[in-house]
This record gives C-alpha cells, sequence and structure tokens, in this order.
C-alpha cells in the first residue's frame, strides 16, 4: 500500500476473486478464510464419518426381515422388529381385525386437520368440517356413539344464546324469533330434563362393535389427546385471556392465580392430579375414564398457555379498535366477538400452531400415568422377549414419525406468518 | 357532570342501576365467584365423603413416619429408615442438582449453536441447523428413553467396565471415580471457595470502574479464577494436605468405594440439555438477528474480530432481547427435569409418587409438588427478572 509508484504508471491489481458459479460458491462459503477452510475439512472429515458408519448399521448391514430377534445377532440394524411390530405400534391393542378403523380415524384427523390449514377454509365451513369430521373419527374409534338428549338442549341453548347476543340488534324479526325459539327449546328442555319431566331418551349410532378406550393405542391416541386437548381448552382459554384483560378485580385475580398456577407446575404433576384426585372429586358411584383423565389435565394445562397467547394478541391490539366498539354501542359480547377476537386471533394464529407442535410432543407424558400413546406402544413393543435388546430401532422410527408430524407442523406455522404479514410488509 | 354544571336537566344522567355499569360488574363478578366458589365447594365436599368411604386419614402426619424405600442418588445423608418428608427432601435436592446443572450446559451448547448458525461457514450453520431442527420436533421423552436404553445396552457390566488408569469405571452402572475421603478440612476449603467468590465480586466491580475511569482493561475472569482454586488450595496445604482417597473396586456384581455418576442421571441430563439447547439456540440466533446491521458492521470498521465482535458488541445487546424468552426455557428444563420419573431417576415427583402409592394420601402429595414446583418456578423467574432489570437498557 505504502509504496510509492512512479507518476503515470498505474499498479496492476489482481481481478477479484470470482464469487460465482460452483468454484465461486464453494470459496466464499467453505474456505472465505484459514479458519474457515479448516473447519470445513474437520466437519466434512466428522460427517463422512458419521455418515458412513450409520449408513453400514442402518442400511448395508441391516436386517428387514427375519423370524425373530434372534437373527438380527451379530449384524446392523434389525428392521425386522419394525416391520413384525408396526402395526401394534401404530394402533396399540385395539382388536388386531379392525385395525382399518383406527387407520381411517387417523386419516379423517388428518384430513380435518389438513383442509383447516387452508386459508380459503377459514369461514363457518370450519364448524361443518370439524362437526362431522369428529363425529365420524369417534364413531369409528368407539363403534357405537350414544347422546343423550340433554347433550342436543345444550347445544340448542348455547348456539340459540350465541345467536341472539350476535344477531340481536341487527337481524329481522323472523331471524331473531328463530334464535329465540332455540335458546327457548334448549333452555326449557333442560329444565324439564332435570327436573325429571323429560324422560332419558339418547340417540345411539351403533355401525360398528364397541371398542372401549382401554383399548385404544398408538398413533390415534396422540393426535386425539392433542387436538381435542387443545380445541377444549381453545374457549376456556379465549375466556381465561380476556378474564386476565378485564377490570373486574375478583374476576381478574381468579384468571391470573389459575394462569399462573398451571404454568408453574410441570404436566406430570397436573396428570398425576388427574389420574389419583380426579376420581375423589367426583360424587360417589361415577367412575371416570382414564383416558378421559388424561384428556382433562391436558386441557386444562393447554388452556393456561392459550391463554397467555391470547392475552399477546389482545395487548397488540390498538385501543382505537375497543374504543370505536364502545362509540357503535356495541355489548361486551358484540365487541368482543366481532371486534376484538376476530383481529387478536389473526395475529397468534402462528404461535398458537407452535403451543400446538408443543402438545404433540407433550401428550408422550401419558404414559406415565399408563395411556398407550405412540411413545408407550413403542415402548411396550421392545418388552417382547421374541426381539429384545433393539431399543436403537424402535426409538428412531418413532421419533422419525413424530419428526414428520411436527417438522411439517413448524413449516406451516412459517409460511403463515409470512402469508399473514404481507398486508403490513412492504 | 358538565351537563349538571350548566344546570340543564339533571334527570337525563340518571340510569336505571341493572344499566349502571359499576353495578353490573360487581353482579357478576359475585356470580362468577359464586359459581366457582359452588363448584370448589362441590368437589371439596365430594373428596371428604369419598375419604371417610375409603377410610383415608387426611392431614400432613404421615410426613414424619418412616419412608421404608431406597434411594439410588442421593445428595445428604438418606436411608429406609429416614422420614417421608426427608425423602422429598433429598427429591427436591435432585431436581434441583439436575436443573441447575441443566440451565448452564444447555445455555452454552445453546449460545454455541445460536451463534454457529450464524456462521460463514456454510456448512457449519447447516449441521446447528439440522440439530436444532431434530431435536427440536422430537418428545424429550423420547429422547430421555433413547439414551437411557443407548447407556445400558451399550456399556459393558460392571465385569468388563472401560478401565481408565485404574481409576475411572465406565460401566452400564454409570461411571465410577475416586473421591477423596472425608475430611474436616473440606469443610474449611469450601470456606475458602466462598471468601473467592466474594472477593471476585469486590474485584469486578473495581475493575468495571477502573475500567470506565481509565480505560484500562483488567482481567478478571482470569484473577477470578486464580482465586477461587488458589485460596482453596492454600487451606488445603495449610490443613496438612490429606490425600485419603476412596478408590473404586470390583466387588461382587458392582463397584465399591469412590462415588458414581448414575446412569439415569445422565440420561436426564443429557436429554435435557440437547433438548433445551435447540430452543436456546433459536432464541440466541432471533435475538442477534434482531440487531441493527450497523452494529456488527460498526464494529468490523473498528478493527474487531469476529468473536471479539461476538462477544463485546453483539451479545451484550442480544441479551437483552435475549432474557425473556431464556427465563421460559430455564422453568421448562425444571419443569421437564420431572420427566426422571420415567427412567427412574429419584426426583421430587419419582419420591412423591412413591409416597402416594404407600401411604395413598394422594391430595396431600400433590400439593406438595404443586408448591415445591411453584416455589422453585417462582424464584427462578425472580432472579430472571432481577437480572433483566439490571442489564436493561438505562434510557434518560
Amino acid at each position: 500500500m505504502t509504496d510509492v509508484l512512479p507518476t503515470g504508471e498505474r499498479r496492476q491489481l489482481a481481478p477479484p476473486v470470482n464469487e460465482t458459479g460452483a468454484m465461486g460458491w464453494i470459496r466464499k462459503n467453505l474456505f472465505s478464510s484459514w479458519g474457515n477452510g479448516i473447519t470445513t475439512v474437520v466437519l466434512i472429515v466428522a460427517i463422512a464419518w458419521a455418515l458412513s458408519s450409520f449408513l453400514n448399521w442402518a442400511v448395508f448391514t441391516a436386517v428387514f426381515t427375519a423370524p425373530s430377534g434372534q437373527a438380527c445377532r451379530g449384524h446392523g440394524a434389525c428392521w425386522a422388529l419394525i416391520h413384525e411390530k408396526y402395526r401394534y405400534i401404530f394402533f396399540g391393542s385395539f382388536p388386531y381385525g379392525q385395525h382399518w378403523r383406527p387407520l381411517l380415524a387417523v386419516v379423517t384427523m388428518l384430513a380435518m386437520l389438513i383442509s383447516s390449514a387452508d386459508r380459503r377454509m377459514w369461514n363457518s365451513r370450519l364448524i361443518w368440517i370439524w362437526t362431522i369430521g369428529s363425529l365420524i373419527t369417534f364413531l369409528l374409534m368407539f363403534g357405537v356413539l350414544s347422546f343423550p338428549i340433554s347433550f342436543f338442549l345444550l347445544v340448542a341453548a348455547i348456539v340459540g344464546g350465541i345467536g341472539l347476543s350476535m344477531r340481536g340488534v341487527i337481524a329481522e324479526p323472523v331471524e331473531l324469533n328463530a334464535w329465540r325459539a332455540l335458546a327457548a327449546i334448549g333452555v326449557v328442555g333442560l329444565i324439564l330434563r332435570i327436573v325429571g319431566v323429560m324422560p332419558a331418551w339418547s340417540l345411539t349410532l351403533a355401525p360398528f362393535d364397541y371398542v372401549e378406550t382401554g383399548l385404544w393405542g398408538g398413533l390415534p391416541v396422540t393426535i386425539i389427546l392433542a387436538t381435542y386437548g387443545l380445541l377444549f381448552a381453545f374457549p376456556y382459554g379465549v375466556l381465561l385471556a380476556l378474564g386476565r384483560r378485564s377490570k373486574l378485580p375478583l374476576i381478574k385475580g381468579l384468571c391470573v392465580g389459575f394462569i399462573e398456577l398451571i404454568r408453574g407446575v410441570p404436566l406430570i404433576s397436573l396428570l398425576i392430579m388427574a389420574s389419583v384426585m380426579l376420581p375423589l372429586f367426583l360424587p360417589q358411584g361415577t367412575t371416570i375414564d382414564k383416558f378421559l383423565r388424561a384428556l382433562v389435565a391436558v386441557t386444562l394445562f393447554a388452556g393456561a398457555y392459550i391463554a397467555e397467547i391470547i392475552r399477546g394478541g389482545l395487548q397488540s391490539l390498538p385501543k382505537g379498535q375497543f374504543e370505536a366498539a364502545d362509540a357503535m354501542a356495541l355489548s361486551y359480547p358484540q365487541k368482543t366477538i366481532l371486534i376484538v377476537l376476530p383481529q387478536a386471533l389473526r395475529v397468534v394464529i402462528p404461535p398458537l400452531i407452535n403451543t400446538f407442535i408443543g402438545f404433540f410432543k407433550d401428550t408422550s407424558l401419558v404414559l406415565i400415568i399408563g395411556i398407550f400413546d405412540f411413545l408407550n406402544t413403542a415402548n411396550q413393543a421392545l418388552v417382547d422377549p421374541l426381539w429384545a435388546g433393539f431399543p436403537a430401532e424402535v426409538y428412531l422410527f418413532a421419533a422419525f414419525v413424530y419428526f414428520c408430524f411436527c417438522f411439517s407442523m413448524s413449516r406451516y406455522s412459517k409460511y403463515l406468518e409470512v402469508e399473514l404479514n404481507k398486508g403490513t410488509r412492504r | 357532570m358538565a351537563v349538571e354544571a350548566l344546570g340543564s336537566t339533571s334527570r337525563t344522567t340518571k340510569v336505571a342501576f341493572w344499566n349502571d355499569p359499576t353495578v353490573r360488574g360487581w353482579v357478576f363478578q359475585i356470580v362468577i365467584v359464586g359459581l366457582v366458589g359452588g363448584l370448589a365447594y362441590y368437589l371439596v365436599s365430594n373428596t371428604v365423603e369419598n375419604l371417610a368411604r375409603q377410610k383415608i386419614a387426611s392431614g400432613f402426619h404421615y410426613l414424619g413416619r418412616e419412608a421404608g424405600f431406597e434411594i439410588g442418588d442421593s445428595m445428604i445423608a438418606y436411608s429406609p429408615a429416614s422420614t417421608y418428608a426427608r425423602a422429598m427432601f433429598v427429591g427436591l435436592l435432585n431436581t434441583i442438582k439436575v436443573a441447575g446443572i441443566g440451565i448452564v450446559l444447555a445455555t452454552i451448547l445453546g449460545t454455541l449453536l445460536g451463534v454457529g448458525r450464524l456462521s460463514p461457514n456454510w456448512l457449519l450453520s447447516k449441521i446447528c441447523e439440522y440439530y436444532v431442527e431434530t431435536f427440536r420436533n422430537v418428545p424429550l421423552l423420547l429422547w430421555l428413553f433413547l439414551i437411557y436404553k443407548m447407556i445400558s445396552e451399550a456399556f459393558p457390566g460392571p465385569r468388563q467396565a472401560i478401565n481408565v488408569l485404574n481409576s475411572f469405571f465406565l460401566s452400564n452402572r454409570g461411571l465410577y471415580f475416586p473421591v477423596p475421603l472425608a475430611h474436616p478440612i473440606h469443610e474449611w476449603m469450601g470456606v475458602g471457595l466462598i471468601v473467592a467468590i466474594v472477593a471476585t465480586w469486590f474485584m469486578a466491580r473495581w475493575a468495571k470502574k477502573r475500567q470506565e475511569a481509565t480505560g484500562q482493561p483488567f482481567h478478571t475472569i482470569y484473577a477470578g479464577l486464580a482465586l477461587m482454586i488458589g485460596i482453596p488450595a492454600l487451606v488445603w496445604i495449610a490443613g496438612g494436605a490429606p490425600t485419603g482417597t476412596s478408590w473404586p473396586e470390583l466387588k461382587g456384581f458392582n463397584f465399591v468405594g469412590g462415588t458414581v455418576i448414575q446412569p439415569e442421571f445422565t440420561a436426564l441430563l443429557v436429554g435435557l440439555v440437547l433438548y433445551t439447547s435447540a430452543f436456546v439456540a433459536e432464541i440466541v440466533r432471533s435475538g442477534i438477528l434482531a440487531l441493527n446491521k450497523g452494529q456488527s458492521e460498526a464494529a468490523a470498521a473498528l478493527g474487531l474480530s469476529r468473536g471479539q465482535t461476538m462477544r463485546l458488541v453483539l451479545l451484550p445487546q442480544a441479551m437483552r432481547l435475549i432474557i425473556p424468552p431464556m427465563t421460559s426455557q430455564y422453568l421448562n428444563i425444571t419443569k421437564n427435569s420431572s420427566l426422571a420419573i420415567a427412567i427412574g431417576y429419584p426426583d421430587l415427583v419419582a419420591s412423591v409418587n412413591v409416597t402416594i402409592n404407600q401411604t395413598g394420601q394422594a391430595i396431600e402429595n400433590v400439593l406438595i409438588i404443586m408448591a415445591a414446583y411453584l416455589t422453585v418456578s417462582l424464584s427462578i423467574s425472580a432472579f430472571m427478572n432481577f437480572y433483566n432489570k439490571r442489564i436493561a437498557l438505562m434510557e434518560r
């Protein structure tokens, strides 16, 4: 730099290093400096060693079919174990001849989840998809479903109530009367049912043999616990979040206390509580299904986390939205359902999907209270003395299945984050 | 009010009491609290009735009774003759031990991974990315099972233990290694260490003041390390340098003497650290990416190396963004350490679960678990909030 050149002469600079093409890319990204180059070489050697020994174990010396675990000894991975046990791992103790039922249930739930991922479906169609899909799923899993009349009356009362409070001011008299009639039928019917005037009618659908929840296992259990745990937790999470933002001190105190209590303790303690304490809470003679206990625990747990996420969405709304709604003389339910929630929920969809991924993984904890979820059936597949001694194969297989679900969901959440922000980004 | 002051109609402002928001608010609150209270009363009365019928005594008297079960890993003296309360305390200490070590290791590994993902070396950043995606997207419990089974399958039995220098023995019973025999001087060495830590703290304050005043940097880290090693060593020499050591020896089917890191503990710790570090890496990466690009460019213009840029310019600023989500990861490690029960490590939940099975007193025990975790969680968040406030941007 400092050497003085004779005037009139330009020093010839070397041409800039090529940064395009394959060689340029390699130079820029792998060998940009001495340290970088050494790192690259060390990493390549390490990867080559790890990959070759893994492939050697998992593919080249692996056994893909074998009569028993004995035939696998001395070879690489024993994938024959997966070949032998995959139906148990996926469907648990569900009657063997009926495995098409949990399979179809899983397909139905996946179809529901995938169709809900499509933004064109984000309207009232979702309600129909989930109602019909859930009916099919549980019909397939249980085989026999029985709805008491009070269930229909409760639905009528709730739907009528929501319709009245939403459409109360704007609806035509005909529509308004229809909502009123619906709500009245529900409420009056429920009172009659409780008093005992109305008989205990029920609607029973019985297309297949009844299979109790104790026999359920594998993938359907994991998906049901995660999906329905979160689905049931959602409305009460919304209520908790609204309560936490409320100006009424008692309501706020209750909600804050509940949310912090649940978030401060591990899921296991709630599961243990649900499995040993729930039976004590209920009056004598009522038994509560083990699967339902786990679902209650997961729902309670999920609600507190959902509440915190939704609170974030509520806080991101500008104050003007609330004030404008007040200025329009909307009631609190109208303001909340028509103005606040649609905007707040839109913001929190990506974090909600991340929570769903978390719960999909966390449902594996139910094996501690003896529910046969996907991880537990994989665990049980190892117990067979004929096939003992190949834990790595089974766990890697289970890990692969979990990975497929969680990874695709996390990619979807990332895509959605970009997609939903298109309007605000330049 | 303005209307009233103007002296026009004062009647128009009066609304019926059922339309008054304050009245409505209180009525609504009383109804909700009444409903919750009613539900609680219903549950409690059922519970009392059920307990009376099953003849289960309530209360915490059982805590003083003899526990009667073994605990494999205990930091304080414990035998089956100890009380239930002590068994739970042993479990709590184990929880804190795993969580504490896990937090430190996960932070270090996670920070390295997060920084590695931003490396200009394409291969390194890809490897870090695959690591993060792999560990994030599979349940922790599965990793724990896999690691635990691999340890017990892959390592030989005690008789064929991997022997390093006749003092370290690695087998499927864990890693055995020699420890000094108990000696009163050890307690004094502990006192010396505390003195050294306090001295380091004062030295760090002095060094910071001096650097602010004169610009002279001071190697606080090296000096502190020298103090923390030197003072206990001096105490040891002053105490006559006792070298009595307990060596592990193979007797029968297992080792005797020395001390052991159990496979359950290793599996739990390794699983927690690998899993959580993936989340920590993402937090660190997004914290650094959120900084203005001018920061790293300015650092480069000043001639700082990449390591210096990261350590002196980027990480201290990224800390402000990193601390709040990091707090929830620390809480997660603490709560996730309760998965110990699945692989048989005696943490708090595991010992309380045995107690539930032995005494049948579910409610009291679940309350103890919840109280213990709430205390630990609240202390961690209190500390992190304090730290967050300290490093927060001072705005004037």
